[in-house]
């Protein structure tokens, strides 16, 4: 395996802003490792391979010329393909915008190809965002580097799959109810969900606007909060992006010290349906904690238990109207043969473009909406949405930060929950509230589950705007392990 | 206990635009049940004189400068269209013959 690839990104940029490295050989030695193992692994949906290495050798040439260069400069970034490329194909996992290449970049996008990121390529991910295995993909699943024959978590489940096998040492994603941090936790790389309005929305393709939030894929802590620094920040384009600047994300992962930092551990994310492994991984990790000097607590919040209904209406209620706009008139996939009304032309084009899962959330959402269901369901979800606000706040009184598992069990296998979707929404039982409350939360890895040998998430969560406390105690808790355990928890992934 | 018949799938469905076959309905009628039922435990939380929220952010009316900004051009925007026509989109008919 070539050196360049196993580095962090801060290494990497280091590197190419000392001269040791050039931008065009770091890009070219992912290129290879994808084109070596991508085909195990099925992170990417479309390659960008020549783009990268023009956007590679750009830095070159400023370096070259004298320039200064941002922090992250010829550093690799893989893209979920939820975001819109200019030039590059988006499909967000889905039929309908199969060979779709959208005319202008998301935000975050433009970001990143102006602090000198290359984007490698768009990462597969659940159809519209809908899933959490990737499996709901029309392009079929993303394989878990960890043991090929399992998940790499959902929807995101291509950008973390990259990061761990290798492919890219950054990704971006986006997260509704886990979608970052889910897939973060099982394939044991860093996922996080900032503040909602932390990052622009502005070029995402939509699922529910009220819940997106973008946010970084790493190895380490300290990589995503560079990722999450570069990308965040106000956005006129974006009318629910927060006009104030990024917390101090990379400070605190720098600083990474949690003495005297009152955690608080959440009775109501553990129990019944949690894997032992995952327990016993999760307190461990808050027992180190302890030891670094937090004053870890048990908390209450006894609204999260209905946390997953509650999203499970609001979501599906969001996205059937968001997905109203695949009509088949202005872009996308169009079936006509023959069909006169263009009402018939919708309803076949969406019966031939979307997937089971999304055809099941548009009706449920469609159902919860309807006229006489409309507050038993919708309403009453949204007065859940404000009890467990109410819960983070009566705990934020208590503690700086809550943690909880990341997920409930470690990957599972291909295929083993698909064809029952009420088993797959419960592995975002844990990532859930914080999408509802808008707060930032983060997964860091916390070791392996001893029953299998499989990545265990501990997520961290924080009050709206303090995205720096996630990354204080996910960096601190990462020191602390790499130190007992004398390496990083993907060495110990099997080679692809 | 909540219940969601085939006939109203179908209904749904048909609000939604999506022609769905006889063998999904089949097989979403069951599942759809399901997920409600499950779904349905939001309405055991006492919740009638909480004030819902639709939103994390205590946004109400964000404005801009009404400023003329340059849009996309106009075969960008038209380059992914199914079908073109005179620089619009053409699209199936729209309204019935009557």
């Amino acid at each position: 395996m070539n050196d360049l690839i196993r580095r962090t990104a801060a290494e990497t940029a280091a590197a190419i802003a000392d001269g040791e490295v050039s931008a065009v050989e770091v890009a070219q030695a992912h290129l290879d490792r994808i084109g070596e193992v991508d085909d195990k692994v099925h992170a990417f949906l479309h390659l960008a391979a020549e783009t990268a290495l023009q956007s590679a050798r750009r830095v070159d040439e400023r370096r070259a010329a004298g320039e200064p260069l941002g922090a992250l400069a010829g550093v690799p970034v893989a893209v979920k393909d939820v975001f819109t490329t200019k030039g590059l194909p988006t499909t967000c996992g889905s039929r309908i915008l199969d060979g779709w290449v959208p005319p202008y970049d998301a935000t975050v996008v433009r970001r990143l190809a102006d602090a000198g990121l290359v984007v490698l390529g768009k990462t597969n991910m659940d159809e519209f965002a809908m899933g959490s295995s990737t499996e709901h993909s029309a392009f079929g699943p993303t394989h878990n580097p960890w043991d090929l024959d399992r998940i790499p978590g959902g929807s995101g489940g291509g950008s973390a799959a990259a990061v761990a096998a290798f492919e890219a040492p950054l990704a971006v994603g986006t997260d509704t109810g886990g979608s970052i941090r889910q897939p973060a936790a099982v394939t044991g790389t860093v996922g996080a969900k900032p503040t909602y309005g932390g990052v622009s929305r502005y070029g995402i393709v939509a699922l529910a606007s009220s819940l997106d939030q973008a946010g970084p894929c790493a190895r380490t802590v300290l990589d995503a909060a560079l990722l999450h620094a570069m990308i965040g920040g106000h956005d006129p384009l974006d009318s629910t992006s927060i006009d104030a600047p990024v917390p101090p994300v990379v400070e605190a992962a720098r600083r990474a010290g949690v003495s005297g930092l009152k955690v608080g551990v959440v009775r109501e994310l553990s129990g019944a349906g949690y894997q032992p492994g995952v327990e016993q991984r999760f307190r461990e990790a808050v027992a180190l904690l302890e030891e670094l000097g937090a004053e870890v607590r048990e908390v209450s919040c006894p609204h999260f238990t209905y946390g997953l209904p509650a999203y499970y209406l609001i979501l599906p209620s969001e996205a059937s109207s968001n997905l109203a706009r695949f009509d088949a008139m202005r872009y996308g996939l169009r079936v006509e043969d023959g069909l006169a009304g263009a009402e018939e032309v919708m309803a076949r084009t969406r019966e031939a473009g979307f997937g089971d899962e999304v055809k099941r959330r548009i009706i449920l959402g469609t159902y919860a909406l309807s006229s006489g269901y409309y507050d038993a369901y919708y309403g009453q979800a949204q007065r859940v949405r404000t009890l467990i606000g109410r819960d983070f706040r009566a705990a934020y009184e208590l503690v700086d930060v809550l943690v909880s598992p990341a997920t409930p069990v470690t990957a599972f296998r291909l295929g083993e929950r698909v064809d029952d979707p009420l088993s797959m929404y419960l592995n975002d039982l844990c990532t859930i509230p914080a999408n509802l409350d808008g707060g930032p939360a983060l997964s860091v890895p916390c070791g392996v589950a001893p029953e299998d040998g499989l990545p265990v998430g501990l997520q961290v969560m924080a009050p709206a705007l303090a995205d720096d406390r996630c990354y204080r105690v996910a960096a601190a808790l990462e020191a602390a392990l790499a130190d007992r355990w004398g390496s990083v928890l993907l060495d110990e992934a099997p080679a692809l | 206990m909540p219940s969601i018949t085939r006939p109203e799938v179908a209904h749904l469905a048909r609000l939604a635009r999506i022609a769905l076959t006889d063998d999904e309905l089949d097989r979403l009628a069951p599942q759809l049940e399901v997920i409600l039922t499950s779904v349905a435990r939001v309405g055991e939380v006492a919740a009638a004189d909480i004030p819902p929220t639709s939103h994390a952010l205590p946004l109400t009316n964000v404005y801009r400068d009404d400023e003329v900004r340059p849009s996309l051009p106009l075969d960008a925007v038209l380059a992914a269209a199914p079908a073109v026509e005179d620089s619009r989109f053409r699209v199936p008919r729209i309204l019935d013959d009557e």
